[in-house]
């Protein structure tokens, strides 16, 4: 009899509900993070609806720190596939000069939370898929499929609709928006097989490589570009490290390792001991710190 | 090695829920270390001052934390050496009851929780009832906090027994009754030493070696289609996920509910994209973009199917379990979603619901949020679907409230009914108000008065547009239609006005009754007539609106000619110059549309409206 591995379920299951949203949500868009998610839902979008492209267009929020890197794969993706790749900024923000020196979780909100609630705003977006994943942290561990959004964008954690069997309701009234995560029931180990076993092309940054970098406060930060703001004593060092999650660099902690392809990735995702948030810099600054940006509207 | 498996836990509150799931995830160190790091330091600050609290590791929203218990489905992953499994660990509160139908909705095995000193509860007994109606085939009855009643093996064995008698009139696939202490760590991942006298091994054993895989009856190929694929004029491909069965290039299929006939052209499964090519054939849980080799009409929401005897109708007798703080009453209108189908739908009668106690059966006209009962159902429109026991995918669906958007039930059908089964309409007469809930709008009539030229009719067809485009079903009365029908036979004498409103007035109320909102334009330029009309229609239904427009403007505007014409005398009893313009005196809304925009006037009265509809 004919079965379908764990990998291929999970994929027709993110196909089903990429399927959903485009035949019943009026203005999809899908967020694009560039990360190793991102890389995995936009292969996905691919497959789902082919022969024909996304039908949707995607959507970076630009914080303008992001790695050098992740900006020119970005580019390189949406040449590859022509896709329609929207990239908004903060421009207040950035004509604020709001940076993750002075501004710590400030800058956060501004330049990512505000930034994706404008650009959702400006084009008018009914319904936005993210790259979420409920083993990531405990909050999105309580997040629907189909996340509801009021006009604020707010999400509304004791007050989630039902979401039964795989019958998902779309219904919402203009200027309220649906977050939509395909990912939802993949894990980190998942993902990363995944991206072998289809040969999904990521950012170089996930592989061990010497970096320049600085240790601060337990995280190893790489000096990406010199906006880099080093301390007193602080000196770069070339070290072999990467990167488990890729973000805004002043803000993403790398792990060193010798891990430089994706068998080695692998392995060292299965042994890891402790789990890939933890890379986050602002993810530790409070309990449930991660559910009160939600509220807020981040992804 | 068992293909995945997914679970939840259920059961009271406090019956360990969290910390039965928590410690598994401890015990098999399947915890990073952060999350380790984290649990301990939590529980320092938590209430269980010091010893480490397993269930912080799954309350992972705040307010859960603050108030101590668990209030929406927490997902959990995790593999052993022996398995994968996802775990959703759902709320006890009845107030939750709908997150753990959530849960139980995408599980094929339930571990309910009774806590030891307390025996079979009722939330043991209402979540047992909701793992069947959600069709989880697959049961577990961990009796915990066994360390509380010492181990006793006779306590364990009379719960067991209550249980069973509990059970009896459901049909579990299998069931496993284990005693444990999820806070002590007994028999949930180790064999404990304090029950030596429980011989079938630990939980964590159990789950790994469960068979939940379903027998692969011959049901046939069906596949709901989820959208239609045009990338250019030369391809049109279906898609959608095979629910059930297999299907082969070339094979016949039938398009339900249409019952067109095609064969097969080709079959994109998901690696089309990859490699380019369509393949032989596709088998269930497979997304696929069918291609056939005719055209047929075939959109979002009908079935491909060979060989699968589903049931074409719109009506079927269902399972609901309700879930909106709002209650159910017969007649009321709900989208009902079936697997990539969207329909209105009634729910027509409520024959009982089912007390989740004891099982009995109870007359009633009005179901309550977690309340289970047994409905017939009416669709617009002929849907494809099957009884929920043969396929989940086709008979289960739920019903989305038309105003608020709440998903506000699930359910699941029990068997289609036919036109000519003696339907019945649950002993209740089509009300005014029900006739209004189904238009989801509270019919009143809007009386607009004002001179000739006010501006009432360019206002009332302003008003009817917008309140359509909002959804309202709506109806203008002026002189265009009454004066040339219902009312041609009057004329322009006293009796004859009086008669005119009546009448006016009568069919508003009518219209209102039928649920419709009525618009009327006409002068009215009398306080008696205009309160006549109030009375007939009903004083919370008249909403009077005074286009005060003054007199010197209407005249200056005197878009028919009309003033000119009366100023000269040619026209008789003419409102404002020959015959009195009595002006409410309470008008609800009032409007003087001198220097104003129409847009600025219209949005006014919408505003205004607000407060009355």
């Amino acid at each position: 009899m004919n079965q379908l591995s764990h990998l291929d379920e999970l994929e027709a299951e993110a196909i089903y509900i990429m399927r959903e949203v485009v035949a019943e949500c009026e203005k999809p868009v899908m967020l694009y993070s560039i990360g190793k998610d991102s890389s995995v839902m936009l292969h996905i979008a691919l497959k789902a609806f082919y022969p024909e492209k996304p039908p949707f267009p995607f959507l970076h929020v630009d914080t303008t720190w992001k790695f050098k890197e992740m900006i020119q794969f970005r580019d390189h993706m949406a040449a590859k596939y022509g896709l329609e790749m929207l990239v908004y900024t903060n421009e207040e923000g950035r004509s604020q000069g709001i940076n993750p020196f002075d501004h710590g979780s400030a800058y956060t909100d501004i330049m990512k939370t505000q930034a994706l609630k404008q650009a959702l705003d400006k084009y008018q977006f009914t319904a936005a898929f993210g790259g979420g994943r409920r083993d990531e942290e405990k909050s999105r561990a309580k997040e629907r499929i189909f996340s509801f959004r009021n006009s604020a964008h707010a999400w509304d954690p004791k007050n989630q609709r039902p979401e039964m069997w795989k019958l998902f309701n779309t219904k919402i009234f203009k200027g309220e928006e649906t977050r939509v995560f395909p990912l939802s029931n993949w894990t980190e180990k998942d993902i990363w097989q995944y991206i072998r076993r289809e040969n999904i092309e990521i950012p170089s940054l996930y592989f061990a490589k010497e970096r320049p970098v600085v240790y601060r406060d337990g995280n190893i930060i790489m000096v990406d570009d010199d906006r880099m703001r080093l301390m007193p004593g602080e000196k770069p060092v070339m070290k072999k490290v990467r990167f488990r999650t890729l973000g805004c660099y002043p803000l993403t902690g790398g792990i060193e390792s010798d891990a430089d392809t994706l068998d080695a990735i692998i392995e060292e995702t299965l042994s890891a001991v402790s789990s890939e948030r933890t890379s986050r810099v602002i993810d530790n600054e409070a309990a449930g710190s991660m559910e009160r940006r939600k509220r807020e509207g981040y992804f | 090695m068992q293909g995945l498996l997914k679970f939840i836990t259920c059961g009271s509150v406090d019956d360990g829920k969290s910390t039965l799931i928590g410690h598994m995830l401890y015990d098999a160190k399947l915890l990073f270390a952060d999350q380790e790091r984290a649990l301990e330091l939590d529980s320092k600050v938590g209430s269980t001052g010091g010893a480490v609290d397993y269930s912080l590791l799954l309350d992972g929203l705040m307010a859960e934390r603050e108030q101590g218990i668990t209030i929406d489905v927490a997902y959990r992953y995790f593999t052993t050496d022996n398995r994968s499994f996802i775990v959703a660990d759902t709320p006890g509160h009845e107030e939750y009851t709908r997150n753990m139908a959530v849960g139980a909705s995408f599980a094929d095995l339930a571990v309910i929780l009774v806590d030891a000193s307390k025996g079979v509860l009722v939330q043991t007994k209402r979540h047992t009832r909701i793992c069947s109606l959600m069709g989880i085939k697959h049961i577990v009855y961990a009796v915990n906090k066994m360390d509380l009643i010492d181990y006793d093996q006779n306590t364990f064995k009379d719960i067991s027994r209550n249980i069973k008698k509990m059970t009896a009139e459901y049909e579990f696939d299998s069931m496993f009754i284990i005693p444990v202490s999820a806070t002590e760590g007994d028999n949930i991942t180790n064999v404990s030493p304090k029950m030596p006298w429980f011989k079938k091994g630990t939980l964590l054993n159990y789950l790994e070696n469960i068979d939940v895989s379903t027998e692969a009856e011959d049901t046939g190929f069906v596949m709901p289609v989820q959208r239609v694929c045009r990338p250019d004029r030369t391809f049109r491909g279906f898609q959608g996920q095979v629910e059930s069965g297999s299907i082969s290039e070339g094979d016949e299929i039938v398009s339900l509910p249409s019952g067109e006939t095609a064969k097969v052209k080709a079959i994109y499964n998901q690696n089309a994209f990859m490699t380019g090519k369509s393949s032989p054939f596709a088998f269930k849980g497979q997304a696929v973009t069918i291609q056939l080799d005719r055209e047929v009409d075939v959109s979002r929401g009908c079935m491909l199917c060979k060989d699968a005897g589903l049931v074409v109708g719109k009506m079927f007798t269902a399972k609901l379990l309700w879930m909106d703080d709002t209650k159910l009453v017969a007649g009321k209108n709900y989208f009902l979603k079936i697997g990539t189908k969207m329909v209105p739908a009634v729910v027509m009668n409520i024959k009982y619901k089912i007390d989740v106690n004891e099982g009995n059966h109870v007359q009633t006209d009005k179901l309550y949020k977690n309340e289970i009962a047994v409905c017939d159902i009416s669709c617009s429109d002929k849907i494809v679907f099957d009884e929920f026991k043969n396929h989940k995918e086709l008979g289960g669906f739920i019903l989305i409230d038309r105003i608020t958007n709440m998903t506000s039930a699930c359910g699941v059908v029990e068997h289609s009914l036919r036109r000519d089964d003696n339907l019945t309409w649950h002993n209740m007469d089509v009300t005014r108000e029900l006739r209004a809930e189904q238009k989801a709008q509270k019919p009143v009539t809007i009386w607009l008065t004002g001179l000739s030229g006010a501006g009432k009719s360019t206002i009332v067809n302003e008003l009817e547009k917008k309140l359509f485009a909002s959804g309202k079903h709506t109806m203008v009365l002026d002189g265009d239609n009454i004066r040339m029908g219902l009312n041609k036979n009057l004329g322009f004498k006293e009796q004859d006005r009086i008669e005119n409103i009546r009448r006016i007035a009568e069919v508003s109320k009518l219209m209102n009754d039928a649920g419709i909102i009525v618009l009327t334009s006409f002068i009215s330029p009398f306080r008696l007539d205009r309160r006549n009309a109030k009375d007939i229609i009903g004083a919370d239904s008249f909403i009077e609106v005074y286009i005060s427009t003054p007199l010197e403007e209407c005249e200056k505007r005197d878009v028919k000619g009309l003033y000119k014409k009366a100023r000269k005398g040619d026209i008789p009893n003419f409102s404002g110059i020959s015959s009195p313009y009595e002006a409410p005196e309470n008008p609800q809304i009032e409007i003087d549309t001198t220097g104003k925009s129409l847009d600025d006037t219209v949005n006014y009265i919408m505003g205004q409206l607000e407060q009355y509809m």
